[in-house]
């Protein structure tokens, strides 16, 4: 039996090698519209094992999906950013407002906004995402109808918002009355969930930039979000996002704005402490 | 070696009485390595249908996180080792249990369970997102996993 037990020793010793040497897939700099120059790396946050470096999922992609980044005339996820403008200046509801009779000039009351998301609010009691905050505006302050989570107006409105960050380090608060909401999202991070078995770590931390069939994995960050997703020709909600990855380990998922998705996204904001917002983002 | 030599040729012997009787996930018997002895399907494996179930996206999948030369697949993943000359690293014995259920051999292993039906969390129906119900089956069959490991069988260098 000592045959096997070298053996397996040899076979982890080349599996924690493989782990080690895992770096992202080029050194390719972001700057987009040749003038807003983005952090796609930086020292992993503190409370964050697991990493010493994050990178954005930019960095992971072929030369000609990440040039569709760099130039608004090029990305085609840019048509969502005139939908939310438009949108926002668009009154609807019972008390006859839009967004802008309260916010006014977007571009000002907006900036910074993404950066934090999601954080306390204070007279919730609770943590919240911009998709939350962007209904609760919509069903208490307009009297209009909520948004679907994950649909297409919310998705736009979260882009022309998260536009006034761009560039902007991602900054979301872990402790103080978050604490608790963040630790529940850390442990559904390192949980392996459904018939294949696979945590968000297993792929995006024990392996990323390594492929997964044809995927090039990456560290499944989300300051680009919402992203604009080449292979369903739409731009992309986190929770969507998130949906799809647990499905794709066989599980049952959890629904879009449910308070396990809040946490998990929480969570998996603060792993990208340090690195820019970049939506709209391109991704395969 | 001698006594789990003893042991394997017992339980071949008890499958060629048994002969072409499924072992169901939940009666078999792994060693302490995490070795099983004996056919799950008590049918010989074929190594043509075994290539199938490693490279075929509905089946195994293997070539998702392993690269095997022999193999055509396209997209070979790296997210596990190569598996060429697999069978020079290990008998059939021994592969037979890393593919059943890879997490006795290899503790946390990142490689899923083909051959288990219980203790997952959330299991859901396929990829379909929805829960799984009753009827959660195992990854791949007991004849299934007989054809791969005949196919890993041949993996030499
Ligand atoms: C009637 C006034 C009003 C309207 C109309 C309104 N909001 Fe608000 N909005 C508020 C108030 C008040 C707050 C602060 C709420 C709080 O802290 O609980 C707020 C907060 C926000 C925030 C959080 C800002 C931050 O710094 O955390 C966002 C984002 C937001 N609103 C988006 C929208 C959008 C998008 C619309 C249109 C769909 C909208 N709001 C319509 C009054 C309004
Ligand atoms: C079986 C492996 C696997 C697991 C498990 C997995 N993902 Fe993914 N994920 C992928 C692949 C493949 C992609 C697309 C390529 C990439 O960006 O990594 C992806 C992409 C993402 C992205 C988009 C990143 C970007 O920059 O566009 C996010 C966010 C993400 N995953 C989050 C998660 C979370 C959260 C979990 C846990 C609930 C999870 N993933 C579990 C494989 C996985
Ligand atoms: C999600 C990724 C994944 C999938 C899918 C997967 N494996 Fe593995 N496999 C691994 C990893 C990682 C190891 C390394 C052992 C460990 O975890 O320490 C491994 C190890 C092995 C080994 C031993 C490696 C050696 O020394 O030759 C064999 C044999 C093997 N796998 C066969 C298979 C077969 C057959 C399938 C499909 C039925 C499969 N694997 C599917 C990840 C995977």
């Amino acid at each position: 039996m000592k045959r096997t037990g070298l053996l397996q020793a040899a076979g982890l010793i080349g599996l924690i090698a493989m782990a080690t040497t895992a770096t992202a897939q080029d050194d390719n700099q972001l700057v987009v519209n040749g003038e807003i120059e983005m952090i796609t790396d930086a020292p992993a946050p503190e409370n964050i094992g697991g990493l010493k470096t994050i990178y954005s999922g930019w960095r992971f992609r072929q030369s000609e999906m990440q040039a569709l980044q760099m130039d608004d005339f090029e990305n085609p996820g840019a048509y969502a950013i005139d939908e939310g403008v438009e949108m926002w200046a668009t009154a609807e509801g019972s008390e006859g407002k839009s967004c802008a009779s309260c916010h006014e000039d977007i571009e000002d009351s907006m900036a910074g906004v993404r950066a934090v998301y999601p954080k306390w609010n204070e007279s919730k009691g609770q943590v919240m995402t911009l998709a939350q905050q962007i209904n609760d505006c919509r069903t208490e302050q307009m009297g209009a109808e909520a948004w679907k989570y994950d649909g297409g107006d919310m998705t736009s409105m979260e882009a022309a918002i998260s536009l006034q960050s761009r560039g902007m380090p991602v900054n979301v608060a872990t402790d103080g009355p978050v604490a608790e909401t963040w630790a529940k999202g850390e442990e559904i991070y390192y949980t392996r969930y459904g018939q294949l078995e696979l945590s968000c770590a297993n792929c995006h931390e024990d392996n990323y930039d390594n492929y997964i069939r044809a995927d090039h994995l990456s560290q499944g960050q989300i300051n680009g979000f919402p992203a604009f997703r080449i292979k369903t020709g739409k731009l992309t909600q986190t929770h969507n996002r998130f949906k799809g990855c647990v499905r794709d380990t066989r599980a049952e998922t959890f629904s879009p704005g449910s308070d396990e998705f809040v946490a998990l996204e929480l969570y998996v904001a603060s792993r990208g402490n340090g690195l820019s917002v970049e939506a709209p983002s391109v991704r395969p | 070696m001698k006594r789990t030599l003893i042991l394997a040729a017992a339980m071949i012997g008890s499958g060629a009485i048994l002969a072409a009787e499924t072992v169901s996930s939940a009666d078999v018997v792994y060693d302490e390595y995490g070795s099983i002895a004996a056919s799950l399907s008590g049918t010989a494996g074929d190594p043509v249908n075994g290539i199938e179930v490693m490279s075929s996206r509905s089946q195994g999948n293997c070539v998702a996180c392993h690269q095997v030369s022999d193999l055509s697949a396209a997209f070979q993943g790296n997210v596990g080792p190569s598996l060429d000359g697999a069978a020079d690293r290990w008998d059939e014995a021994q592969l037979r249990g890393i593919v059943a259920n890879a997490k006795i051999t290899f503790p946390d292993s990142i490689m899923p369970s083909f051959y288990k039906e219980t203790g997952y969390i959330r299991a859901g129906n396929a990829y379909t997102g929805k829960a799984a119900g009753d009827e959660l089956t195992t990854l791949l069959t007991a004849q299934q996993i007989e054809d791969v490991v005949a196919y890993l069988a041949t993996l030499k260098e």
